[in-house]
């Protein structure tokens, strides 16, 4: 099928307004969207849900809520891993503490209890601003941590001090645990990043949204214009951190099944904002993109080699790795600083116009 | 569109001063705007123009005097309450939200007439679809007046300046204010803009019996739009009229172009 909007005419501003305005746009994500659910638990191998796609869509999730805070609310946070250490810690509790309490409820409190600690820690953005909020946010990065590794109630007194996802049903299908099949575990993680994609979407291409980025593009405008700062800020900081802890959670209940303090340290922070920052910020289909890069591009890399019937030693591809994905890094910020989104975007102004750009 | 009685001025400034530190930018100035009115304020550099409207607008607050809105006392409200009263403005240096598209950045200026609900917008349902669409309707309204139907997707950022400015008086216009507040609307324009930016500034007054305060250098401009002037310097009023008096008034002759020293 061909990119042409020729002969499609919005007669109405629901039609305008709609997320996908295009025949074809719509087309594409819907079959994409079919496809994401029903291709990959039948045909992926155990490897791939696994290693690959989970995490893909676990660390999505984790970029979208970034992603509404740092790129339309514009106040930086390198708290990411800290909240979604809330949510898994809360998700724990929750489940173990209430054993019949449905998973998905489990998650969604989970998330709850993170925008409430998002929330009390985004109170500093009132006063502070840019880098200066960025300090401060991480200081809720390791307050948290810390109180996660000093308090052992958090992890119900375990000696390892490791929490593990215990066995749940949803809908007679066990989801979560040691003993749920990797395709469950994708379909549950796809179900709840693409019911809160959508979500997203609706709240920036709406009143909220334009508020987050009037304070972002010029607060003293947008306060005259009436919006209140400290509301819609601390609003940015609870849904971002409700969307993280929810991250949080399914990176110990649907990924890696167990986990301690360490999965959630400052360099998951700075992953999760790579990922905005690469894939796009101010765009949601950027989160998507961003953490498809940062988590694909080190997965081919390291199987490269053995693609191409090299042998080398393991410490040596394990650099070269680095440096090819720090190159890589630089040079997608270079050929576009506005992301991948911006990127496709483009692609996709071009193709519209193909082959007479003129 | 409110609840005034018609009756008294709209906006009153009575004895209001303003100090930074040492310097006292505003010294009990008074100056009442009529309903339906164009009022020009001018003066030389630093003469506290500017100053006035951020008080009036909620950024600085009088340390004496007061500011009565259509009969209220609102001397002491934020920035954000007196949006929600009826007062809109503009900037002297353009603030568009330059990430915006021309569109969203007018719907943001609508944002005090529309009311939220959480859930319902995630789900982008039922009301809250509706209002953005109604809220929408009244927004093209705006854009075909100021005839930028061409750029409303256009992010305001890659706009021209004058361009710029006349979307910032399109946001503005979004809150149906009563009063508007314009912060120098004719500043780096040429005249073709300039033209056309007084042809707006009339064209709001006429048909939406919007107030108008507007600070400017361009004489001939505020000559020919304004009902009354005001003219400030040193932080002081020295006088107001109609435009033909006050351009004849020695006073004002005087501060703008200096008094001989007597030797």
């Amino acid at each position: 099928m061909i990119y042409r909007t020729a002969g499609q005419f919005k007669t109405t501003y629901a039609s305008d307004q709609a997320i996908f305005p295009i025949v074809q746009d719509r087309v594409v994500v819907t079959l994409a969207l079919v496809a994401a659910f029903v291709v990959p638990p039948a045909l992926a191998s155990e490897y791939w849900l696994q290693a690959v796609l989970i995490p893909l869509l676990v660390y999505a999730l984790a970029a979208i809520g970034l992603n509404l805070l740092t790129g339309y609310a514009g106040q930086l946070s390198l708290g990411t891993g800290g909240f979604m250490a809330v949510g898994a810690y809360s998700a724990f509790k929750l489940s173990t503490a209430f054993p019949h309490l449905d998973i998905v409820a489990v998650f969604l409190l989970a998330g709850l209890v993170a925008a409430g600690v998002g929330l009390l820690f985004g109170i500093p953005s009132l006063r502070i601003k840019g880098f200066y909020l960025a300090v401060a946010t991480l200081a809720a990065q390791f307050f948290l941590i810390w109180l996660f590794n000093k308090v052992a109630w958090f992890v119900n007194y375990a000696p390892s001090g490791t929490i593990t996802a215990p066995d749940r049903e949803v809908l007679g299908v066990l989801v979560t645990g040691p003993n749920a099949t990797s395709g469950a575990r994708y379909v549950m993680a796809l179900a709840f990043v693409a019911i809160f994609g959508l979500v997203a979407k609706n709240l920036v291409r709406g009143r909220l949204g334009r508020a987050w980025m009037a304070i972002r593009d010029r607060d003293i405008a947008a306060e005259i214009i009436g919006i209140r700062p400290l509301r819609t800020k601390l609003l940015a900081f609870g849904i971002s951190s409700f969307y993280c802890g929810v991250a949080g959670a399914e990176l110990v209940f649907l990924y890696l099944g167990s986990a301690e303090t360490l999965a959630f340290d400052v360099n998951q922070s700075f992953l999760v904002l790579f990922m905005v920052i690469i894939g796009g910020l101010g765009s949601i289909l950027g989160s998507f993109l961003g953490a498809a890069f940062i988590v694909l591009v080190p997965i081919f890399l390291t199987n490269a080699p053995h693609w191409l019937g090299l042998n080398m030693s393991v410490a040596l591809q394990k650099h070269i790795e680095l440096m090819i994905f720090g190159g890589l890094i630089i040079f997608f910020l270079i050929v576009e600083p506005h992301g991948l989104a911006r990127l496709w975007q483009i692609t996709k102004e071009k193709l519209r116009l193909w082959p007479f750009p003129h | 569109m409110s609840a005034t009685d018609g009756t008294g001025p709209l906006l009153e400034v009575e004895g209001v001063s303003v100090r930074f530190g040492a310097l006292l930018a505003l010294s009990r100035v008074s100056l009442a705007v009529g309903h339906g009115e164009i009022l020009a304020i001018i003066g030389p550099n630093g003469a506290g123009k500017t100053t006035l409207l951020n008080v009036i607008s909620g950024f600085y607050h009088p340390y004496e005097g007061r500011i009565r809105f259509a009969g209220r006392d609102r001397t002491h409200l934020k920035p954000y309450d007196v949006a929600g009263l009826g007062i809109a403005r503009t900037f002297q240096n353009v603030a568009l939200f330059k990430g915006m598209t021309v569109l969203d950045n007018i719907m943001t200026g609508r944002i005090i007439k529309a009311r939220g609900n959480l859930l319902l917008e995630a789900l982008y349902w039922g009301p809250a679809m509706s209002q953005e669409l109604r809220h929408r309707a009244f927004v093209e309204r705006i854009i075909d007046f100021l005839e930028i139907e061409a750029i409303r997707k256009t992010p305001a950022g890659r706009l021209p300046y004058g361009l710029q400015k006349r979307v910032e008086l399109g946001r503005a216009l979004a809150a149906e204010p009563e009063l508007l507040l314009l912060d120098e609307p004719m500043a780096g324009m040429n005249v073709e803009e300039k033209e056309d930016m007084c042809r707006f500034i009339l064209d709001v007054n006429d048909e939406f019996d919007t107030t108008i305060v507007l600070v400017e250098h361009d004489m001939s401009v505020v000559m020919d739009i304004s009902d009354r002037v005001v003219v400030l310097d040193y932080g002081r009023k020295i006088t107001e009229g109609p435009p033909s008096e006050v351009r004849t008034d020695q006073t004002v002759i005087d501060a703008y172009l200096g008094v001989p020293h007597a030797s």
